[in-house]
């Protein structure tokens, strides 16, 4: 393989004088092998991308001497172990009350597109709307960016739009957070939070799942 | 209708484009490889929409399936200088080429007490680990209770040599009027998908308890399964 070639199909005719002419073309096979095994190599050994990552801000704890605010439109997602997750909507209540409303029921949810997608895109139907609208102007260059920016945040910190609270008990995963972080995110939700579960939601999930 | 190809003979085909090709690429993997040693641990992020770059200068907490935690910062010489204030706290002498080398391992999972044994281990023995203290690869300490919270203390010595090599960087493109490209450190979670979000509740309560509340949680992206580790 690795000789040189002799001169294209034309052969010899002449014998010795000719051996001056003889062409300088070399077999390239081998080279081209071990390019291709470098290559190969080097492809595999490859970290194409860099790990994506995904911000996410924790609340800074209250002064002890200041009441926390209340959440207004809260809806809260408890997550517990085998991917499921529950939520129920507003103040939990654990029981019957004349003002409040009736004792809070989960319900469960799982983390299908049928499931929290569309719970989520029916929730947000209004705010998803607006900001569709925005965004088809700025397409549309009838909008600078800056403005678009501002617009759309003003749309999320809509006192009316729902702030979204996560919870989990102690058996829940961290793909089941991020799956639910991931889900908020790709509906555009303007606010969330992940906050530690309280004793009494707790024991609401236990008596679902079991312990 | 014109020449017909000479028959006979194997028929040559002029590869040198394809050599061309296959060496530039060669040569493009080759710059743009980065070795890195192998983790202690291998870890599944779960995947997620989110795509934004991991930036370069983090500091970064691994927690692994059983809830052990690892810990590891991107600046070599921050690390060099975390090390050294953390030997001062905890009492614990290392020698000036276990410090350098330290420099530049992947993150760690062990105790402060067992780290000098654990850097003298040659890299394929580290696998299975054991130190003076009997303990192996458990995860750096993060006991929330006991005053035993050495990651909190590696993340906020860490952090803090990490934020001041920056600004000392900074100042230094300032004085001579270079541009200045470098990003301030953060602080990242890298978490197995299958990692029961109490551990990681843990480590993010160190955080907060040093008052960081912004994390950059590592996923791969969606669809693609898992992040291709090179494994050596």
């Amino acid at each position: 393989m690795a000789e040189i070639q002799e001169g294209g199909g034309g052969g010899h005719k002449g014998g010795k004088k000719r051996a001056k002419k003889q062409s300088t073309r070399i077999d390239m096979t081998p080279m081209v092998d071990l390019a291709f095994l470098l290559l190969t190599f080097f492809v595999l050994t490859a970290t194409f991308s860099k790990p994506k990552s995904m911000e996410l801000t924790f609340p800074a704890p209250p002064p002890i001497d200041k009441k926390q605010d209340e959440v207004k439109n809260g809806i809260t997602f408890l997550l517990s172990k085998d991917d499921r997750i529950f939520y129920y909507e507003g103040e939990l209540k654990t029981a019957d009350d004349p003002v409040k409303g009736p004792k809070t029921v989960l319900t469960e949810l799982n983390f299908s597109r049928e499931s929290l997608r569309k719970y989520l895109l029916d929730k947000n139907k209004e705010m998803q709307d607006k900001i569709l609208v925005l965004k088809t102007k700025f397409e549309k260059n009838q909008m600078a960016d800056t403005t678009y920016k501002r617009l759309v945040r003003e749309v999320k910190a809509d006192q009316k739009s729902y702030t979204y609270l996560i919870k989990t008990d102690d058996k829940a995963t961290f793909k089941n957070v991020i799956d639910v972080i991931d889900e908020l995110n790709y509906n555009a939700v303007g606010k969330y939070v992940m906050v530690d579960i309280l004793k009494t939601e707790l024991d609401l999930v236990t008596a679902k799942v079991g312990i | 209708m014109s020449k017909k190809p000479s028959k006979g003979g194997a028929p040559a085909l002029d590869m040198t484009p394809m050599v061309d090709l296959a060496f530039l690429l060669v040569t493009f993997f080759m710059l743009t490889a980065s070795f890195r040693m192998a983790e202690p641990v291998v870890v599944d992020p779960p995947s997620s929409i989110g795509k934004v770059d991991l930036p370069d200068n983090h500091v970064m907490v691994t927690i692994d399936d059983k809830g052990r935690a690892f810990f590891g910062i991107s600046n070599p010489s921050a690390k060099m200088s975390a090390l050294r204030l953390m030997a001062a706290k905890y009492k614990v002498a290392f020698t000036e080429e276990q410090i350098v080398k330290f420099s530049g391992l992947p993150s760690f999972g062990v105790d402060l007490k067992d780290l000098p044994a654990y850097i003298d281990t040659k890299e394929d023995a580290r696998k299975n680990f054991k130190g003076p203290s009997g303990r192996g690869q458990t995860g750096v300490p993060l006991d929330t209770i006991t005053p035993n919270n050495q990651l909190k203390d590696w993340i906020s010595i860490g952090a803090g040599e990490a934020v001041k090599m920056y600004e000392s960087a900074r100042r230094d493109a300032a004085d001579k009027g270079t541009e200045f490209k470098a990003k301030k450190p953060v602080y990242a979670i890298k978490c197995d998908a299958s990692t029961k979000y109490i551990y990681v509740k843990d480590v993010i309560k160190t955080f907060t308890d040093l008052k960081l509340y912004q994390f950059n949680l590592i996923t791969s992206l969606e669809g693609g399964g898992t992040i291709i580790e090179p494994e050596r």
